[in-house]
């Protein structure tokens, strides 16, 4: 008898905890949305392929050890990564695994200023960003 | 006879010796949640027992050069942290493990790497390869091998 009403109650609960996550990663980037629409007007919306190709891609500008994201992040973000500079273990960044992913906009907008300085050597625009966020959340 | 106890007493103290030492091998764990969260983000939140508090001090003022990485914080997350790690720094608390590190740190100097600590050295004379495994790393990268090392327990080796 309880465990049919825990699963009503997980059921409604998990849902709405997704949900309340997918409203803060909008808000974030709506936000994004806004800064590119200024620096570019001809700026209509993100794409999950430029996030794609920016999450892949190898650049040279960066520290040596840290040639692109997927060199903490995995080629693969549904799997754990673990940091290539101390070792530490890093949570799946794909938003189907880890659902708080890109929620926090202070955590978001600091941890794009410290990766794209290691691995560009320059931060990333803000339509860098929201496509990142794009191509995550639909992974 | 006597020999016989005196033998004895000299193993039993070799068998016992080892377990007294494993039992120095701790210090303090970090208790603050703002610190296991910005300092655990990139590495382990390392216990602030391992440098003196003049040194805690000092890498907060070059958090922008934090070994070659930029890891500026907020101000008021940055003085949660400075205030914890000299508060419960190891020449504060001299607990544990903190005491023979504390012995090495010369009065005038501000250490930054705890992995250049003599008491360190001694205790980590490895073969390359070890320090090679894909999981190491680097030598700061304590958890993998001290399971207990984000409670602040390093004698499992
Ligand atoms: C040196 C290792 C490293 C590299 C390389 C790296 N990251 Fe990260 N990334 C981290 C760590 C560590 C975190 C913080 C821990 C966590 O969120 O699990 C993180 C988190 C993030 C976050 C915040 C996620 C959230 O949930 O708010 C974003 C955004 C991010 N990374 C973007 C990037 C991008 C873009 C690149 C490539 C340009 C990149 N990262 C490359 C280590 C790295």
């Amino acid at each position: 008898m309880i465990r049919p009403l825990l699963m009503v109650g997980l059921m409604i609960a998990l849902p709405a905890a997704a949900m309340a996550a997918d409203a803060r990663r909008d808000t974030i980037l709506a936000d994004y949305a806004g800064q590119a629409r200024k620096v570019d007007p001809a700026f209509t919306g993100f794409s999950a392929q430029r996030g794609e190709s920016l999450f892949r891609a190898k650049w040279t500008g960066g520290d040596a050890r840290t040639p692109s994201c997927t060199a903490c992040h995995t080629d693969n973000p549904k799997t754990a990564g673990q940091n290539a500079k101390t070792g530490r273990p890093i949570e799946p960044v794909a938003v189907s695994v880890t659902p708080k992913r890109f929620t926090d906009m202070a955590e978001v907008e600091k941890q794009f200023g410290r990766d794209c300085k290691s691995v560009i050597g320059r931060e990333c625009s803000p339509i860098e960003k929201g496509d990142y966020i794009t191509f995550m959340a639909g992974q | 006879m006597i020999m016989r106890i005196i033998f004895s007493l000299a193993a039993a103290l070799l068998v016992a010796t080892p377990a007294l030492a494993g039992g120095n091998d701790w210090v303090p764990p970090v208790t603050d949640a703002v610190v296991q969260k910005e300092c655990g983000a990139c590495h382990m939140a390392f216990q602030p027992a391992f440098l003196p508090a003049r040194s805690w001090d000092r890498m907060m003022n070059e958090l922008d050069k934090h070994f070659d990485e930029d890891a500026s914080l907020p101000a008021d997350k940055a003085k949660i942290i400075r205030d914890y790690m000299t508060a419960n720094a190891g020449d504060v608390v001299t607990k544990g493990r903190a005491r023979k590190y504390m012995q090495w740190v010369n009065p005038g100097a501000t250490p930054q790497r705890i992995t250049a600590n003599p008491d360190f050295e001694r205790k980590h004379r490895f073969a390359d390869k070890v320090w090679q495994d894909p999981k190491v790393v680097t030598k700061s990268n304590c958890p993998a091998c001290h399971m207990g090392a984000d409670r602040g327990l390093y004698d499992d080796d």
